[in-house]
C-alpha cells in the first residue's frame, strides 16, 4: 500500500450531480447510459474503463514518435494502480473539450502530467469508495492494486469492472491525493512503445495508408511563385489520362481527382496552367538577405536590456560577428495529406495534423461552416517537425471535397512539400561583445534580424519585444553585467512556421558560437569560461559541469581533430553537449556527441534518449547539409536530392546522461536542437581554426 | 487497361493497372499493402523498398511492367513471420520514431543479410546508408545492426 502521508492532494473541480471536471475539461460522455454495453466508466475525457476491467486512455496529443501514445498513458496507469499490460490507448479527434492538443513547443508530457495522473487518481478514489459502499466498509479499510480494489480486513477483492456499475453513481471527490515520485511504479522506468510493432510489422495507418470507402484520391498543381494564382489552366490532356474523374479549381491551384494515388499525380503534371506569378516573382535568396543584411548596422528594437550596455566599452577588449542561417523545410518522410469528406454542410477529416484544432477551426473558416460541423480524426504521423501543425493541406483536402462532392485522400508529392510548404526563417544575428583584462565578460549584445512567426502569421504590426524574435537569446543563465537583446522583424513572402525548437535552432548558434568567440578573444577555456558565468546553483551549470566530465573535456585529441562545448535552456529542460569533429581537407566528420540533459521528471527514459538522438542527427541535418533556396519566388529545391538530411554514416555516436531529480516535467522533443549547432561549430574551431558563421557549413 | 499476374507474399493478384505505374502505387492503392511507404518516389529515400526474388528494391521506380512474373515481398510478408530476428531487434532496442521509415531500413536489411549471411557491419552499413530517417534513429539502426550482424555469425 502507498503511504498516504505521501501523497499531495490536488483539488478537483466538481460540477454538481455526478458530472465531473478535471481542470477545465468537461467529461468526454459523462457516466454510462443504462443499456449501453460493455458498461463505461468515464470519470474523465482522458479515461474509460469498462465492465470487462478494460481501461482505455484517451490520448490528446499527436503521435508524431515522441512516444505519446505511451508516456500519457503511463501517467493515468501510474496512478490508477493497474497493470500496463491492461491498458489500451485510443487517440482523441480535434476538440476543446480536451484542452490544449496542440502537439508542439515539447509540452505534451510538461502540461499533461497533472491532468492525466488526476484523472487515474479520481477513477483510483472512486473506485475505492465504490468498493467501500458495496462491502459495507469505510474507505479507509480499501486499497487499490493491480485493477482490483482490496478489502484490508479480510484480504477480499473486486476488480474494477465489477465496480464500473457503482463507480458510475457516485459523486466525484473533490480532492485526489497524487503519489509521491518516490513511489512510482510506471513512470520513470523503461516502457517499450505501444505503437512500435504494428509500425514496424507494416500495419499501423498513418494518414497517407488510410483508406475511406467510396474514397477517390486527389492531387494539387500550385503556383511554382509564393503568392501567384492561375489566370487559366487546360485540363484536356489531364482528362485523357486513364483514371482521372475530374478537375476542380481551389484556392491554392487545380485539383486532380482520380481512383488512384498513381492516376492523380500523372493528371497533376498534365495540366496546362496558366500562372499569375504575383508580386513575388522576382524575390529570390539574395534579395531576402540583403533585405537582412540592411538592418546589420541598426540598433534593432530593445527585447531585454541588463545593465547598461549602451555605455563607452572601448577600455576592454571588444569584438563582433554576423551569423546567418537560411530557410529549411520540415520534411517529414511522410508529405502531407488529409482525407476530407464535406457533405450537406457538414465536414469530416482525417489528418496526421499536430494541431487538430487549430485544423478543425481553419476548415470551418475556410468552409464557412459552424466548428460544430467539422469532425478532424487524428491519425498517426509519419513525422511531423512543425510541418503538421499548419492547416492548409487540410483546407485544400475540404475544398476538393466540397468542389467534387467526393470523398477524396489528398497525397501530396515530395515535390509538392518541398516547393510549397512553410519554412524555418532565414536569419541573420549581429553579435557584440566586450571582456575586460581579466578575461572576464562584460558586455553581450545580439541582434535578431529575421522574419517574425507570429507577426506573419497573426499580427503583422507586433512589437518586437511582444514577437518571438528573443527565443533561445533572451534570460540568458549567464551573469554577465550588461546585455542586450535586440530585434528587428523582416517581413518577407515566404510562408514562415514553427520547426523543430523554432528560434533555438537559429538564436543559441549565434550566441552559444560567438560565446566561443569571446572566450577566446578572453583567452580562456571556453567550458571554464561559460562556468565562470553561471550561478552556482543554476540548473544550467550543472548539466555543463556534467558533459564536460562525462566528454573527457580535458583529454588530448589527435591533430584535426577538436571538441567543441554549447548548452541552453529550451523548454524547461537544460541541456549541455560536447562535440567532437575530425576535419580533414574542409571534410567535417562529428564522430561523438555527449548529452546531458536535466528535464526534471522523466517519465520514460528510452523515449528521452531516443529523442535526444533523434533531435541531434536532426539539427545535423540542418548544420552540415540542408538549405532551402529561392528563385523567381519560389523554392528551388524539390527532393531530397537537392535538399539533403543526414544519413545514417554520418550519424555521430552518441553518449547520453540524464539528470536525476524531482523538479517539475520539462519539454524533451525539442530541447536536443538547441546546443548541437554550437557544440559541433565551436569543435569544427577547435580542430580547425576555421569559426563558422554560416549554416550550413562549407569549409574551403 | 492491361491485366497483370503479380506474385506478392506468396499469392497470385491479378491486376488491372496501367502499364507505367510504379510497383509502390499497385501495392498501396490497388492491393492495400500500405507498409510499403512513399516519400520522394524517385528511388532516393528507400521508405518504398521491396523484394523483388529476395533482391531489396526501390518499388517507386519499377513499374508493373518491370515486375510481373517476380517474386515480390513486402513488409507485411516478412511479418508474417513476427519472431523473425531484426523485427525482435527493432522492439528490444525500440528503433523506431515515427516509424514511417522503418518497413524500408528492415526491408533493406533483411535482404543484404540474407543474400549474404557473412556480410559485415560495414558492407551492411554502406547498403543502408542511402535509406533515409528524418528522425533520425540512425544511432540505434547502427546498434541493431551490430546486433544482428553479430548474431548471425
Ligand atoms: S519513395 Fe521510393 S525511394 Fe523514396
Ligand atoms: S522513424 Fe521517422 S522517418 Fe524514420
Amino acid at each position: 500500500m502507498k503511504k498516504q502521508s505521501r501523497r499531495e492532494f490536488i483539488k478537483v473541480f466538481t460540477m454538481s450531480g455526478t458530472g465531473l471536471f478535471l481542470a477545465a475539461y468537461t467529461p468526454m460522455n459523462g457516466f454510462f447510459k443504462p443499456g449501453d454495453d460493455p458498461k463505461i466508466f468515464s470519470p474523465s475525457v482522458y479515461l474509460k474503463i469498462d465492465n470487462n476491467g478494460i481501461v482505455t486512455i484517451i490520448v490528446h496529443r499527436s503521435e508524431l514518435g515522441q512516444g505519446v501514445r505511451t508516456s500519457l498513458p503511463m501517467l493515468v496507469a501510474e496512478e490508477l494502480e493497474v497493470e500496463w499490460e491492461n491498458i489500451r490507448v485510443e487517440q482523441a479527434d480535434g476538440h476543446p473539450k480536451y484542452g490544449n492538443q496542440t502537439t508542439g513547443g515539447s509540452q505534451s508530457i510538461r502540461k499533461s502530467y497533472e491532468p492525466f495522473r488526476v484523472a487515474g487518481a479520481t477513477a483510483r478514489e472512486m473506485l475505492i469508495a465504490a468498493a467501500a459502499i458495496k462491502w459495507g466498509v469505510d474507505v479507509k479499510k480499501c486499497y487499490a492494486e493491480k485493477g482490483y480494489i482490496v478489502n484490508k480486513s479480510n484480504g477480499k477483492k473486486l476488480s474494477y469492472g465489477e465496480l464500473v456499475d457503482e463507480a458510475s453513481k457516485l459523486p466525484v471527490p473533490e480532492n485526489v491525493l497524487l503519489k509521491d515520485p518516490e513511489d512510482f511504479q510506471i513512470i520513470g522506468k523503461r516502457i517499450h512503445r505501444t505503437d512500435t510493432p504494428d509500425k514496424i510489422y507494416g500495419k499501423a495507418k498513418f494518414g497517407i495508408d488510410l483508406v475511406i470507402p467510396g474514397m477517390y484520391y486527389a492531387a494539387v498543381q500550385r503556383c511554382p511563385a509564393i503568392g501567384g494564382s492561375a489566370k487559366s489552366f487546360n485540363d484536356s490532356k489531364t482528362k485523357s489520362i486513364n483514371g482521372v474523374v475530374d478537375v476542380v479549381k481551389i484556392s491554392r491551384g487545380i485539383a486532380v481527382i482520380a481512383n488512384s494515388t498513381w492516376s492523380s499525380f500523372k493528371g497533376k503534371d498534365a495540366l496546362v496552367v496558366d500562372w499569375d506569378l504575383g508580386p513575388n516573382a522576382n524575390v529570390n535568396s539574395e534579395i531576402i538577405r540583403k533585405n537582412l543584411e540592411s538592418k546589420l548596422n541598426e540598433e534593432g528594437s530593445d527585447i531585454e536590456i541588463i545593465g547598461k550596455p549602451n555605455s563607452d566599452f572601448s577600455n576592454n577588449i571588444n569584438i563582433e560577428a554576423v551569423y546567418e542561417v537560411p530557410f529549411l523545410a520540415h520534411a517529414p518522410m511522410e508529405p502531407m495529406t488529409c482525407i476530407a469528406e464535406v457533405k450537406n454542410g457538414k465536414a469530416e477529416l482525417w489528418a496526421p495534423s499536430q494541431n487538430p484544432q487549430g485544423l478543425r477551426s481553419d476548415v470551418a473558416k475556410a468552409l464557412g461552416f459552424n466548428e460544430d460541423d467539422v469532425i478532424v480524426h487524428v491519425v498517426f504521423a509519419g513525422g511531423a517537425f512543425g510541418r503538421k501543425l499548419v492547416s492548409e493541406y487540410g483546407i485544400e483536402a475540404a475544398e476538393i471535397s466540397k468542389a467534387s462532392g467526393k470523398i477524396i485522400k489528398l497525397t501530396w508529392t515530395r515535390e509538392d512539400d518541398m516547393k510549397h510548404g512553410v519554412f524555418r526563417p532565414a536569419s541573420m544575428h549581429k553579435l557584440k561583445g566586450a571582456v575586460d583584462g581579466n578575461g572576464n565578460p562584460v558586455l553581450f549584445g545580439h541582434h535578431v534580424i529575421a522574419e517574425s512567426i507570429s507577426a506573419q502569421r497573426f499580427y503583422r504590426a507586433l512589437p518586437v519585444k511582444d514577437s518571438d524574435l528573443g527565443e533561445g537569446t533572451k534570460k540568458l543563465s549567464y551573469k554577465i553585467p550588461n546585455i542586450k537583446i535586440s530585434g528587428s522583424i523582416v517581413p518577407t513572402h515566404v510562408p514562415v512556421s514553427w520547426y523543430r525548437s523554432v528560434y533555438h535552432t537559429q538564436n543559441p548558434f549565434a550566441v552559444e558560437s560567438f560565446l566561443d568567440e569571446m572566450a577566446f578573444a578572453a583567452n580562456k577555456d571556453p567550458y571554464e569560461f561559460r562556468k565562470k558565468m553561471l550561478p552556482d546553483n543554476s540548473r544550467l551549470k550543472a548539466v555543463l559541469i556534467k558533459a564536460a566530465e562525462k566528454s573527457g573535456w580535458y583529454n588530448k585529441l589527435e591533430a584535426g581533430k577538436g571538441r567543441g562545448i554549447a548548452c541552453a535552456e529550451c523548454y524547461e529542460s537544460y541541456i549541455a553537449q560536447v562535440a567532437e569533429v575530425t576535419v580533414i581537407n574542409n571534410k567535417v566528420k562529428v564522430d561523438k556527441v555527449t548529452c546531458v540533459i536535466d528535464c526534471g521528471i522523466v517519465i520514460n527514459p528510452d523515449s528521452v534518449e531516443a529523442q535526444l538522438e533523434g533531435a541531434i542527427g536532426f539539427a545535423l541535418s540542418y548544420v552540415l547539409k540542408s538549405k532551402i533556396t529561392i528563385e523567381n519566388g519560389g523554392v528551388a529545391e524539390s527532393n531530397f536530392d537537392e535538399y539533403e538530411i543526414l544519413t545514417l554514416n554520418e550519424m555521430p555516436k552518441v553518449e547520453i546522461e540524464i539528470m536525476k531529480n524531482t523538479y517539475k516535467v520539462g519539454g524533451v522533443g525539442e530541447t536536443g536542437i538547441a546546443a548541437l549547432a554550437p557544440a559541433v561549430c565551436n569543435a569544427i574551431f577547435a580542430a580547425s581554426g576555421k569559426r563558422i558563421r554560416r549554416l550550413p557549413v562549407e569549409l574551403s | 487497361m492491361p491485366e497483370y499476374s503479380l506474385n506478392v507474399n506468396g499469392k497470385i493478384r491479378k491486376v488491372n493497372v496501367e502499364e507505367d505505374t510504379p510497383l509502390l502505387w499497385v501495392l498501396r492503392d490497388t492491393l492495400g499493402l500500405t507498409g510499403t511507404k512513399y516519400s520522394c518516389g524517385e528511388g532516393i529515400c528507400g521508405s518504398c523498398t521491396v523484394h523483388i526474388n529476395g533482391k531489396a528494391e526501390r518499388s517507386c521506380v519499377l513499374t508493373i511492367k518491370d515486375v510481373a512474373g517476380d517474386k515480390i515481398t513486402t513488409i507485411e510478408g516478412l511479418a508474417e513471420n513476427p519472431d523473425h530476428p531484426i523485427f525482435k531487434t527493432w522492439i528490444d532496442l525500440e528503433v523506431s520514431q515515427c516509424g514511417y521509415c522503418q518497413p524500408g531500413q528492415i526491408m533493406t536489411l533483411a535482404a543484404l543479410m540474407n543474400e549474404n549471411p557473412n556480410i559485415t557491419k560495414k558492407e551492411v552499413k554502406e547498403n543502408m546508408n542511402t535509406v533515409l530517417c528524418r528522425c533520425a534513429t540512425y544511432a540505434r539502426i547502427d546498434k541493431a545492426i551490430d546486433k544482428l550482424v553479430e548474431e548471425g555469425k
